[in-house]
């Protein structure tokens, strides 16, 4: 069944999470991200799910956690500081492998900073915002028809690989408002459970998730968030159990950054001026290099993990290249990796809600 | 010689416990065990334990045979909210220590009891935090040397079941370790009579190593102290104030059966939507 809806991005966001099969949302009220707790509240219970207004952000990501491992496909959204306040809980989704589903619509900070104001500020913490060695996912929408059709890709791989995906979407897109086809998903990966040999917390190949029990049904599973073996058992002390699991944590993503990464091309494929940007200003950059021609955009739609080699391919033999971000400089980090320094370009800018304008970004490919 | 009738819900592979000897954390196990045992309970497949970080949240995990969550310093309460809305079906069981329940998670704790979360919450009150070596915590007496509070504490104690039964929690009882079959008992009806809404029962027991040994005591001699200073809810309000300082009120604060935030969440979509 698909349905043309004049969506924003924060209720495109709800609609792709139904029918992704989401069926518990736990959240706390934040500026620009509350449309789509409040489309949750009502449509929620009306496909049998639960939704509940938590006390703090703290108790949100928590509540989610515990919902997950009762076996519900589950997700939060917030905003800066109530995704600061949640990095805790992500570690420890991390750690136990919890599929979520957390989304950040990007304000400008840090702190309180401009509530209502479209930002990519949490781009680094989104990647590295819990202590100790930890890896997820992180996915970043276009459009409003993006944030449909990508949270469906953020739910499956939550669930593929049992990890959170970090959904990282500007305001802009947000609050933007456009037609969205509501075309249902092409398929949903299915939680895999354990037979009684098959342990929780552990896989030979590394790049194969365990299967996740679900609680209630005889399992007798252990979750914790300290160092625990492959049956959950804590172990507080030994090197090798904790080298081993925050290893095959990370391999679990890392070495599958083939199916993982995805990114787009527009524009003029091989051009040398190369545009390298990822959310809302991947739209003012292609509108800029249709006008001018001559000019590759590279959009990157999973910002972590990063394939660098991929990145490098695309950036060899690059003369100019341009990285517009509405922060401070955040991505031009990734591409200092493969290109340097000196010769990339940035456009910076954030705060009042004004957007990377096509022209700014013309002047600088054409300077 | 007959099998310990705790021994069935622990997983005996990872026993002894890691607890100090003389931790009263054991006699709480037996209580939880026994009243399990009497309302007829073979196994914990449909229980869900959900502790924090601390020692009284290492009694379900690893050392009670269920499915178990130790979660993060302070979340097991929105943890176990998350597993029970999520599974109604599942009796969800949060143990956890005083700091971990009414300091770092305290908020949580004010909310679930407020919106009648259906959950049970056992509340061990050490009067320290005793895994991180016995700082003062929000249950610590006045007075009290500690590692944080050298020159002695200068702060109050927080009396936990009085604040939850001043919100919609169905059910609050505090006991003291010493007193074995009431706080059996109490267990029992949180799990039968009283089987919904939010129940809490603090369980008043000084941490061994640094509350009890730091007195010079051994936890023998302080249970026969605790026997002569946890006295009835009832005659503890006839008290002086002096009187009722030495003395820790014991007993039942409120026992209601109210429907749980389950059944009132569900009656307002059903009215709303038509039945599921
Ligand atoms: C966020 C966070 N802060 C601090 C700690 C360190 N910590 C571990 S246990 C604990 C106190 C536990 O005290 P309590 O909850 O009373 O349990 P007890 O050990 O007394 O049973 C603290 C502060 C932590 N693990 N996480
Ligand atoms: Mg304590």
């Amino acid at each position: 069944m698909t349905e043309r809806l004049f969506l924003s991005g924060n209720e495109a966001i709800v609609y792709g999470a139904i029918d992704a099969g989401c069926r518990f949302y736990a959240g706390y009220p934040i500026t620009p991200s509350s449309e789509i707790m409040h489309l949750m509240a009502k449509e929620l219970p009306r496909v049998g799910g639960v939704f509940i207004q938590a006390e703090d952000e703290l108790a949100a990501i928590n509540m989610i956690i515990g919902a997950s491992w009762a076996g519900l496909k589950s997700m939060t959204a917030t905003s800066g500081p109530g995704f600061s306040l949640m990095q805790e809980g992500i570690g420890y989704a991390v750690m136990t492998e919890t599929p979520l589903v957390i989304v950040d619509v990007m304000r400008a900070g840090p702190a309180t900073g401009q509530a209502t104001k479209s930002a990519q500020g949490d781009l680094m913490q989104a990647r590295w915002g819990r202590h100790g060695d930890q890896y997820l996912v992180v996915i970043a929408p276009m459009t409003p028809q993006e944030a449909y059709d990508l949270i469906i890709e953020a739910f499956n791989i939550a669930e593929a690989y049992r990890v959170p995906v970090v959904f990282l979407m500007d305001e802009f897109i947000g609050h933007g408002r456009e037609i969205v086809v509501r075309r249902g998903a092409d398929k949903l990966v299915v939680r895999r459970k354990p037979s009684d040999h098959e342990p929780p917390f552990g896989s030979k190949d590394p790049r194969i998730p365990p299967p996740m029990p679900r609680l209630g049904e005889g399992h007798y599973v252990l979750v914790t968030g300290s160092t625990h073996n492959e049956w959950g058992y804590r172990d507080v002390h030994g090197f090798e159990t904790h080298y081993k699991l925050v290893t095959r944590l990370k391999e679990k993503i890392w070495d599958n950054i083939d199916k993982i990464f995805k990114y787009k091309v527009y524009g003029d494929p091989d051009a040398r001026r190369i545009i390298v940007c990822f959310g809302s200003t991947c739209r003012p950059a292609i509108d800029a290099a249709e006008r001018v021609g001559g000019t590759k955009v590279l959009r990157l739609i999973t910002l972590w993990p990063l394939n660098y080699d991929k990145l490098a391919e695309e950036l060899s033999g690059a003369g100019k290249v341009v990285v517009p971000e509405l922060n401070l400089g955040q991505l031009v980090y990734d591409v200092a990796q493969v290109y340097p320094r000196s010769k990339i370009r940035v456009i910076n800018k954030v705060g009042g809600g004004i957007p990377i304008y096509p022209s700014e970004i013309i002047k600088v490919l054409e300077a | 010689m007959a099998e310990h009738f705790g021994l069935k819900y622990l997983r005996k592979e990872v026993l002894p416990t890691a607890f100090c000897p003389g931790c009263y954390n054991g006699i709480l196990m037996n209580a939880l065990f026994q009243a399990f045992m009497e309302l007829g309970i073979e196994d914990l497949k449909r229980f869900v334990f959900v502790s924090g970080i601390g020692c009284s949240s290492w009694i379900p995990s690893p050392f009670i045979k269920a499915d178990s969550l130790h979660t993060l310093h302070g979340r097991a309460i929105p943890v176990a909210t998350g597993v029970k809305l999520a599974n109604p079906e599942l009796n969800v069981i949060v143990i956890g220590g005083d700091g971990d329940l009414a300091s770092i998670g305290g908020n949580h704790l004010l909310h679930a009891a407020r919106r009648n979360m259906d959950l049970l919450v056992i509340m061990i009150n050490n009067q320290v935090y005793g895994m991180t070596r016995g700082q003062a915590a929000p249950t610590t007496p006045h007075g009290m040397i500690t590692p944080t509070t050298p020159y002695g504490n200068p702060e109050r104690p927080m009396d936990v079941a009085s604040i939850i039964a001043g919100t919609n929690a169905n059910y609050v009882a505090r006991w003291c370790i010493s007193q074995y079959i009431p706080l059996k008992n109490s267990i029992k009806d949180a799990l039968s009579r009283y089987s919904r809404g939010f129940r809490f029962i603090e369980v008043y027991a000084p941490c061994v190593t640094y509350v009890v040994r730091r007195e010079g005591k051994t936890p023998g001699e302080k249970l026969k102290e605790l026997m002569k200073k946890c006295i009835r809810i009832e005659t503890w309000k006839n008290m002086s104030r002096e009187e009722r300082e030495k003395h820790v009120a014991t007993g039942v604060f409120k026992a209601e059966d109210k429907p749980g935030f389950i059944e009132t969440y569900n009656k307002y979509i059903a009215q709303a939507l038509g039945e599921k």
